[in-house]
């Protein structure tokens, strides 16, 4: 039985536009949505694997506002079975600070009976892209860390770990407790069902409250980059475009 | 001391740790002179590639390498890696410490950042001071910019690939020292345990193409690329795509275009299907001449292109490769 915990966190959706608050202190996320990055939804559809595998269970926590509730539902909806919240400005926390709040949690529940022999996290996350939130975890809470992980499995007390390596695959092994950061593109995600939707609505959330002053992300600002004047030329529209886009193959001297 | 932590393939610094010595130059030449000392963890796989090492290093900036050797680098563990940094950084009495914002780079300097309890600024580009030390860094995947501070030291940052072009100073061969650090068994519980074959490296008809047809979340699915590499075939180029691509396992990762892919400067790019993401521009900015193809007119790659079609690449390049065979029967 493995009890798995799984963070995840509330960013903007970045694939459209990326605008910056007024303060330039956060990507506002206002006009385009919030979601989930792609690596923490890989982290949790490897979490419902393992747990259904071993009759253990799935529990979220998010350290954010508190619409992250919204993430945290849609997360719920998966298949897993509760969720923690430690309501928080993320624009005010570092990679330590979310570090420390989650390492509260577990040991909050680890002193209410509730052990998370593993704890997965996206590699990075896809606004503030620090690549430190697990290994700050593992360090905080004395245990192993896998970094970039893109398949995990749990047997007998032990994890098997696979990554991509810089020259080739590789493959860790080591025993639980232990904090692993998941890479998409080992576990494709799965969509919730309506069952699992209803399911998610009557789960009681647990909101806490972080536990000390932040200590930041030392950042000054942000800024976007300065824009392109475009110089474009539209040759067309649709398959129509074809023979332009022939004769200007030929012209560049790439076609014949 | 700016301590770099420097990767390596086949005997040489990859080319990502090259660029990072160019920011460590940078910096360096800033603060009037910081010497920069480069770190090498474990053993070479060719002992005989020491002196061209040496040398390489030596002209792209660094006096002195560092290698920590012993049986705790016979196989990868990222803690362990961390040590032999610290030790290196203690016994340089660095003040920066930087590696390449490469998977192993990010997380060996997470762990020492964890270690010392400092700041990190990952995929760091440029720095705007020194007294205040402030680096700009992307964020949001690299559609934006931030300023932050690093006022602890060490300074500890990663720098992002293609963000610097690795350039030659002239230095002489630097000079090399061992040493085997002390390592905790906790820091070698989570390593490398198995190791799968090497891949081939396919990206080098990529990154020489004259032409390469660029294929991005447009594709719609593994089956979306018949047609943008038939384009490619007839045209004697290459098919290149965007990270998306690659991390949903639609293609393999040897034809990422990108700051985490291959770098090309074709004569003709054609994106299509790609939005133009700052992590797909890293790669491509050099192409000769861009013609974008994309449903929608103000995506940044349809603005930053030479030339742009507006429209569905499922209708678009079929009808290309079809117009092209019709004129070359």
């Amino acid at each position: 039985m493995t009890d798995i915990l799984v963070c995840v966190k509330r960013v903007p959706d970045s694939s459209g536009q990326v605008l910056l608050t007024d303060d330039a202190q956060g990507v506002d996320g206002r006009f385009v949505g919030f979601t989930v990055s792609n690596h923490e939804n890989s982290a949790v559809e490897l979490a419902i694997r393992i747990a259904d595998a071993t009759d253990g269970s799935v529990t979220l926590v998010s350290v954010g506002p508190a619409e992250a509730v919204e993430q945290l539902r849609g997360s719920l909806a998966l298949g897993c079975q509760a969720a923690v919240l430690v309501e928080a400005d993320p624009t005010r926390l570092g990679p330590a600070d979310v570090a420390h709040e989650i390492a509260e949690v577990v040991r909050a529940h680890a002193a209410a009976g509730t052990t998370y022999d593993l704890v997965l996290l996206g590699n990075d996350a896809a606004d503030s892209g620090d690549f430190q939130v697990p290994i700050r975890l593992s360090y905080l809470l004395g245990r192993p860390i896998v970094t970039g992980a893109s398949l995990v499995e749990v047997a007998d007390g032990n994890l098997v770990a696979h990554t991509d390596g810089p020259y080739g695959a590789e493959t860790y092994s080591l025993p639980l407790p232990a904090v692993v950061s998941v890479l998409e593109g080992g576990a494709e995600p799965r969509y919730p069902s309506l069952k699992g939707r209803m399911a998610a609505k009557k789960i009681q959330i647990e909101m806490r409250s972080p536990t000390r002053e932040p200590v930041g992300a030392h950042r000054v600002r942000l800024s976007l980059p300065p824009a392109q004047p475009s110089s474009v030329e539209v040759i067309g529209e649709g398959p129509e475009a074809a023979p332009a886009m022939a004769d200007l193959l030929v012209r560049l001297g790439v076609s014949r | 001391m700016i301590l770099v932590l420097v990767e390596t393939e086949d005997g040489s610094a990859t080319e990502i740790s090259l660029e990072t010595l160019a920011l460590a130059r940078a910096l360096s030449q800033e603060g009037g002179g910081i010497a920069i000392r480069a770190l090498l963890v474990g053993a070479l796989d060719d002992p005989g590639a020491r002196d061209g090492l040496a040398a390489e290093l030596g002209a792209h900036g660094v006096a002195e390498v560092h290698q920590a050797l012993g049986e705790a680098f016979d196989t990868y563990a990222g803690a362990a890696w961390a040590a032999a940094v610290q030790q290196a950084r203690a016994a340089t009495g660095s003040v920066v410490v930087t590696a390449a914002g490469s998977p192993r780079g990010n997380e060996v300097l997470a762990h020492l950042s964890a270690r010392l309890d400092v700041a990190m600024a990952a995929n760091v580009v440029s720095f705007v001071g020194l007294a205040p030390f402030v680096v700009t860094r992307q964020v949001v995947g690299g559609a934006a910019l931030e300023e932050m501070r690093l006022d602890q030291r060490p300074a500890v940052f990663t720098v992002a690939g293609h963000s610097w072009i690795a350039a030659e100073s002239g230095g002489a061969p630097a000079t090399w020292h061992e040493f085997t650090p002390e390592v905790a068994p906790a820091d070698l519980v989570a390593r490398v345990v198995a190791t799968g074959q090497k891949e081939v490296d396919h990206s080098d008809s990529l990154k020489s193409a004259r032409v390469v047809v660029g294929a991005g979340r447009g594709a719609g699915g593994p089956d979306g690329f018949a047609a943008v590499a038939e384009l490619a075939e007839l045209l004697g180029g290459s098919l290149g795509v965007s990270r998306v691509v690659t991390s949903l396992g639609w293609r393999p990762h040897h034809e990422q275009v990108g700051q985490t892919g291959s770098r090309i400067s074709p004569e003709l790019y054609i994106p299509c299907g790609i939005s133009g993401a700052i992590q797909h521009w890293a790669g491509c900015a050099s192409s000769k001449t861009i013609l974008a193809v994309n449903t929608d007119p103000d995506a940044p790659m349809m603005t930053k292109a030479t030339y742009a079609v507006v429209g569905d690449m499922h209708e678009v390049v079929p009808a290309l490769v079809e117009e092209l065979r019709r004129r070359r029967s």
